[in-house]
């Protein structure tokens, strides 16, 4: 049954990232340190007109989940591809799997350690001070959007994998979503992004959108603008990256 | 170029084959570097990167309450990123002895060099000369988006002589680990502590705005004279200059030891 296949490939991408240290500790502590940093430093910054809250940690937090989900990315593509590396892969292949079970698996558990993260972010945060204005429905609805989101980046590591079959490869993506993060919203409001390209860059952004509908429940508790918005980024960035990895599936079974 | 075994990086060696293993090392490493996108591009690309996000992002930071620095929060930023630029240049030349070490290539230099301490003085000519090609861009790309610059000619002359400085201290840490570990594995324990250094300076806004933890942790943090240094030696109101030609060069002797001792740690191990 497609169920059983999905939830057999789903506890083993699970468990590939919870049983490794190293895959594990980049997804919970480097967006923790980079949230300690940058909330003391950026702290000042909740002195201009105009700033949305006195609480620099509860705007900042946010970015939190959009790093856990870059991270999500690389080590779903990571994995994928050093299975495809091993051969692993291409045996599954071999199997009576059904093909969208395959990925489906893959992502099921990708979405899984999304949630986790995410709610271990909030726990983190809250530690930190951080005030979720929108409360503990605002948290569910934090996870859910975290999931998404995981997903989303999980299926473009997946597509990367699939397409160049290189673990060296999907880890080249990473500065390029880093360079998305740094060119949005993330630090500072749209409304507060003084130079002009910036402000245009990120407004083109779809990061900033993201960024901003979790940042919503934190700061004015239920944004539905900003949430829809988030929500669709999110939804719209997972549908590209399905369907990139159908594509590129499609085709690697056939080399397979 | 004749490159005589030796068993010892010091004893019985020809007088210059320090400087003739360095140079060919620094031609290698710099062949290598500007023929390779994968490794120019990025080092080229991230401080440009940073500089647009920090200077064009956080320019709002420049009219916060307090805020005063003479030069504009531009030139504030470019001295964070050129700080920043310099040390990964160190590092990224750490990286790139790590994988020379883990393909087999230093291996085989090591017995092939007259004075192995040449290998370690030839990839800081390689960090020196990465960082130059760098820095050119970003301040390159600093002046045409409009960075103003109120200091004199010898101030500029002292700000890239710090920047070059911090180079061979970035590369002084990441060479000492690249030879005691001799695996690009070792690369977070060379890139994290520079970068938590860095990031536990005042970045963003001046020492004095910095309130809490950070503020404690900026003050007793070097990079804080390096920052503070650059942006005084940038806007002509000199800050901490002497203290942060001091500190680079405590770090770049304490570091230089690192290195040889990782070197003979190299040299002997199996």
């Amino acid at each position: 049954m497609l169920s059983t296949q999905v939830n057999v490939l789903a506890r083993r991408s699970m468990r590939k990232t919870l049983r490794q240290p190293f895959q594990l500790f980049p997804i919970v502590f480097f967006p923790i340190i980079l949230l300690a940093v940058n909330a003391s430093g950026l702290k000042s910054a909740t002195e201009l007109v105009g700033f949305p809250t006195r609480s620099y940690v509860s705007f900042a937090i946010a970015v939190a989940f959009i790093q856990g989900a870059m991270f999500a990315l690389i080590n779903t593509g990571t994995n994928l591809a050093e299975d495809i590396e091993s051969g692993f892969f291409s045996r599954l292949a071999l199997t009576p799997l059904r093909r969208v079970s395959l990925i489906a698996g893959l992502l099921v558990g990708v979405a899984a350690i999304g949630a986790l993260q995410s709610a271990v972010y909030i726990l983190i945060g809250l530690v930190a001070g951080t005030h979720l204005d929108a409360g503990f429905g605002g948290a569910l609805v934090v996870i859910a959007l975290g999931s998404l989101t995981t997903l989303a980046f999980g299926a473009l590591g997946c597509a990367a994998a699939l397409w160049t079959g290189s673990g060296e490869a999907v880890q080249g993506l990473f500065p390029l979503f880093f360079v998305f993060v740094f060119l949005s919203s993330s630090n500072l409001p749209r409304n507060l992004l003084g130079t002009g390209w910036f402000h245009t860059v990120a407004n083109w952004n779809p990061i900033s959108y993201l960024i901003e509908a979790f940042r919503s429940l934190y700061i004015y508790g239920w944004d539905l603008t900003a949430l829809w918005r988030g929500f669709a980024v999110a939804a719209g960035l997972g549908v590209i990256a399905l369907l990139a990895s159908s594509g590129a599936l499609r085709k690697r079974l056939q080399r397979t | 170029m004749s490159m005589v075994p030796s068993n010892d990086s010091r004893a019985g060696v020809a007088p210059g084959g320090l400087w003739r293993v360095a140079l060919t090392i620094a031609w290698r490493g710099m062949h290598t570097y500007i023929r390779r996108p994968d490794l120019i591009f990025p080092s080229l690309i991230f401080p440009l990167v940073f500089f647009a996000s920090f200077a064009g992002g956080l320019s709002a930071l420049g009219k916060v309450p307090g805020f005063t620095f003479p030069a504009g929060y531009t030139a504030f930023q470019f001295v964070f990123v050129m700080c920043q630029s310099a040390m990964f240049s160190g590092l990224f030349t750490g990286f790139t002895l790590a994988f020379d070490f883990e393909s087999g290539f230093a291996r085989r230099l090591m017995l092939a060099a007259e004075d192995r301490r040449g290998i370690a003085l030839g990839y800081a000519i390689v960090a020196l000369s990465r960082a130059a090609i760098t820095l050119t861009l970003v301040t390159a790309v600093a002046l045409v988006s409009g960075m103003r610059i109120t200091g004199n000619g010898v101030d500029l002359f002292g700000l890239y002589g710090l920047a070059a400085l911090l180079v061979l201290v970035g590369y002084g840490w990441a060479a000492g680990v690249a030879f005691r570990f001799r695996t690009i594995q070792a690369g977070p324990l060379m890139q994290t502590p520079v970068f938590l250094i860095l990031f536990l300076a005042p970045v963003y806004v001046s020492l004095t705005l910095l309130k809490g933890w950070i503020h404690a942790a900026a003050s007793v943090n070097p990079a804080t004279a390096f920052l503070d240094a650059g942006r005084g030696l940038i806007s002509g109101v000199h800050n901490h200059t002497a203290l942060a030609y001091a500190c680079a060069l405590g770090l770049i002797l304490l570091f230089g030891i690192w290195t040889l001792s990782g070197l003979r740690r190299a040299e002997t191990s199996p």
